[in-house]
């Protein structure tokens, strides 16, 4: 297991790399000046070289990579282009709170979802099949931001019982208050994950319940829970993977909902960014966030191999 | 019905979470504003604000003063200047280049330290001189290019600083309006940082900020020892809270989250006058046109064009277009403004007018104009640029004049801007639809005309050129009488509609909501605003 684990690391390496040079690459194609933000806009042609050389982008990409990457590697992303906070910062306070949505969209979606599918799965072709189904089609179909702005409407301002935006004043809290704010960004972001989560679990139940294996362990006069528990053990490895996947996605923030709820995580800071030209941060956030997927998928490929060990031994 | 159907079918599914959670609270101490800005950040907090208007609005003259102020007291007529931290200014009478500033003597920084002609000086090292210890790249990015007249400065005594310029020019002292104080004390004892300065700033202004949190908030208190006791706040705390979706800021306001927002989506203002709020507004310095190329070729050099054109736009359409929410363009500056005078050329609506106009030019059915204009689907004060344009688009096709538009995301809009008519990267477009902040002689004309200016040396960005022009604006630097300036202006403002030199379309009229709970506040005609009149009901 342990030859496994480090044998994947070591696989991370030339990922991380690879999606360093990317994420640094990517920012620099699109159109639009980084120093637009922070100078007046009547600024002389004079005073807008003098600020480029400030911050180092008169240099040649392949050097400003160069110094950019000897800084990350010792955790130093730099400075922000717009507000002068240095990156690490913003990009650490925001990860904390989409974090916190995404732990509390998993805690909908992959439970709500899991359940939904195995419902499904079990009655296959049945009336509860085609309901879960309706409901996991909506839920994949819906567009989220649409669903965020009608939560909004709904429970915000028409009924005045949640905070339409924002994640509560100061720093946060376990109380109910600021929990309050968490409710309906959380409930709009799990809506995508419980559609996809659910018709997965659906195939993947149906599927295993269809091979021969299940009908030998009925035959061998197996209880059903004792089956289901036989099915589960099948069904976790690629199920896992799924939910790995859509917890990146969810932390990943999506930028849609994080800007209708005014939520100040990673996918408000990367449109903040976007539309600032800020590439420190844009490069800090969208790094940071890109090695949180590789880390995750290491995670998952482990968790795989721990519970299936015929994927260890591939 | 729908919203009875729709508190039914909510209150079923969300009463399990309303029980859970408690109500959530809308309102906090009846002292207490809070304001939902457009910006994604709060602006920067050391002195020199970022984020444009807003950042000065909200962030500038509520912790900062300058030399020199506006007038923000009344809403029934233009602003123009008075006296801020200097009580007088003069040039000298023999030598036009140099001006006295006298400064007050009870003025303190928030914290406690005095100000003096000293602070004047450590604050315009913190801007132009860039070996000084102070010097501040990210507040010079801001200020530098906010005072280009000046050459030096020097404290003559502790309430006396002369200012001398590079050349004679009366606008200075809008120049210094725009530069603000920050407290030397404060930096040094803050490690002479100005990081550390953003996260507890000084300044001398009539609110202190208390708390700072990037991206999400800021905290104001009224500052009680204010030097202007008619604009000692009387609200007990301002908070602004960044929100730069204009659904969210709606969203925000109409569920009790804030008590204000800076500009209002169009198509959320009925929704937010049905739930009881308001819409304020007012005239203020900012138009939307298209700036037009006067390269050599450009078929906007013929005036009879360019007349045609802005006669062409039924202006009064698409003010219904914007909910009511423009001012119609009668000239480059507001028809309020005190800078409008009386130019003889009618901006207005005549069809058969601009047909003839367009004939008279050699256009007609069988011969069209075809021109690239440049344009983005937003950006700050851009309004609603999309269906703006297409509506002009359409009207310009009355009289012949096909438009093909290029249309390029906001930053490099304004990159493309400064660049000017003759770079490549503006397609052969033939003109801008960038909208202008047009509050004095050299942001509201000057900038856009004057020769030296011709873009990327200045924002000239359609090359025009014309001595007699050029005289105007010499005449402007050059007059010190403020009155005597104001007629100057007035006269190169008629000159600049007579000329036709831009399509005048329209004005914005700064529109904000506010909860009915908010009293006193009186919408100045400015682009910068007072919040000390204000009170919460």
């Amino acid at each position: 297991m342990l030859v496994y684990f480090l044998r994947r690391l070591l696989y991370v390496c030339p990922v991380a790399l690879g999606v360093s040079i990317i994420c640094f690459m990517l920012v620099h194609i699109a159109p639009g000046d980084p120093l637009t933000s922070v100078m007046a806009v009547d600024a002389t042609a004079q005073e807008q070289a003098a600020m480029r050389a400030a911050y180092g982008l008169d240099k040649p990409l392949p050097t400003q990579y160069a110094i950019w990457l000897g800084k990350a590697v010792q955790g130093d992303l730099g400075k922000s282009i717009a507000s002068g906070r240095p990156v690490a910062d913003e990009v650490g306070r925001a990860v904390k709170n989409s974090l916190m949505l995404a732990f509390a969209a998993s805690l909908l979606a992959f439970p709500i979802g899991t359940s939904l599918g195995f419902l499904a799965g079990y009655f296959r072709d049945s009336w509860v099949d085609r309901l879960v189904m309706s409901i996991a089609i909506a839920g994949v179909s819906l567009p989220n931001y649409w669903l965020g702005i009608v939560l909004v409407i709904i429970f915000s301002v028409t009924l005045g019982w949640l905070p339409a935006m924002g994640a509560g004043a100061g720093d946060w809290a376990w109380d109910l208050t600021h929990l309050s704010h968490l409710v309906l960004p959380a409930v709009t972001l799990a809506v995508v994950p419980i559609g996809i989560v659910a018709r997965t679990m659906r195939a993947l139940v149906g599927e295993i319940y269809s091979m021969d294996f299940v009908q030998a362990l009925y035959a061998k006069g197996l209880e059903p829970l004792d089956v289901l528990r036989h099915v589960i053990r099948n069904v976790a490895p690629t199920g896992l993977s799924v939910m790995g996947i859509q917890l990146g996605y969810l932390l990943g923030g999506s930028i849609l909902i994080e800007t209708v709820f005014n939520w100040p995580g990673t996918g408000f800071l990367l449109s903040s960014a976007i539309f600032q030209r800020d590439l420190p941060l844009l490069q800090g956030t969208i790094l940071v966030l890109a090695l949180f997927f590789v880390v995750l998928n290491l995670a998952v490929d482990v968790a795989q191999a721990a519970i299936d060990p015929r994927i260890k031994r591939s | 019905m729908l919203k009875k159907a729709l508190r039914q079918a909510s209150f079923a599914v969300a009463l399990p979470f309303a029980l859970m959670l408690g109500a959530t609270g809308h309102a906090y101490a009846g002292g207490t504003l809070r304001i939902g800005m457009t910006a994604a950040d709060i602006p920067l907090t050391t002195g020199q604000t970022d984020q444009g208007g807003e950042g000065q609005r909200i962030m500038g003259y509520t912790v900062y003063d300058s030399l020199v102020e506006w007038d923000l007291t009344s809403a029934d007529k233009p602003s123009g200047l008075v006296p801020g931290l200097a009580t007088e200014w003069k040039v000298d009478e023999t030598d036009k280049t140099k001006w006295v500033f006298k400064l007050r003597n009870d003025v303190t920084f928030h914290d406690g330290a005095k100000f003096t002609a000293a602070d004047v000086v450590w604050n315009l090292d913190k801007l132009l001189k860039s070996d000084s210890e102070q010097f501040d790249q990210r507040q010079a990015a801001q200020g530098k290019s906010r005072i280009p007249a000046v050459a030096s400065y020097k404290a003559i005594d502790d309430y006396s600083v002369e200012v001398t310029t590079k050349v004679p020019d009366a606008t200075l002292p809008y120049q210094l309006s725009w530069i603000l104080m920050s407290s030397r004390a404060n930096w040094e004892a803050k490690g002479k940082s100005w990081d550390e300065v953003a996260k507890s700033p000084s300044g001398t202004g009539p609110w202190k900020l208390t708390a700072f949190v990037p991206r999400e908030r800021a905290e104001m208190v009224p500052n009680t020892a204010y030097w202007d006791k008619a604009r000692v706040p009387k609200l007990d705390k301002m908070v602004l809270i960044p929100l730069p979706e204009p659904n969210a800021r709606s969203a925000a306001l109409m569920s009790g989250q804030v008590d204000w927002i800076e500009a209002p989506a169009p198509d959320t203002i009925p929704a937010i006058t049905g739930a009881g709020y308001k819409i304020v507004s007012n005239a203020y310095p900012h138009n939307w046109t298209w700036h037009l190329s006067r390269l050599p070729g450009s078929p906007w050099n013929d005036i009879r064009v360019r007349k045609a054109a802005n006669l062409a736009i039924d202006r009064e359409g698409m003010k219904e277009l914007l909910g009511g929410l423009m001012i119609p363009a009668k000239g480059f500056f507001p028809p309020s403004s005190q800078w409008f005078g009386k130019p003889t050329f009618d901006v207005k609506y005549d069809l058969d007018a601009a047909k003839a106009l367009m004939q008279e030019a050699g256009y007609g059915p069988d011969k069209h104009m075809k021109v690239k204009a440049l344009i983005s689907p937003s950006g700050s004060g851009q309004m609603l640029p999309l269906p703006m344009n297409e509506y002009i688009q359409q009207s310009l096709a009355e009289i012949w004049i096909d438009v093909d538009f290029v249309v390029v995301e906001w930053n490099q809009m304004i990159n493309l801007w400064r660049a000017g008519a003759t770079d490549p990267g503006v397609q052969g477009a033939m003109s801008i639809n960038f909208t202008y902040f047009i509050q004095d002689p050299f942001t509201g004309l000057i900038r856009h005309m004057a020769s030296e200016l011709k873009a990327p040396n200045g924002t000239n960005w359609g090359h025009y050129s014309d001595p007699e022009m050029d005289k105007l604006f010499a005449e402007i630097k050059n007059t010190f009488d403020p009155e005597k300036q104001d007629e100057v202006m007035r006269r190169t403002h008629e000159k600049f509609v007579n000329d036709a030199l831009f399509l005048l379309v329209t004005h914005d009229v700064a529109p904000r909501a506010i909860s009915p709970k908010v009293k006193g506040y009186v919408q100045a005609q400015n682009w910068f605003q007072n919040f000390s009149s204000i009170t919460m009901e």
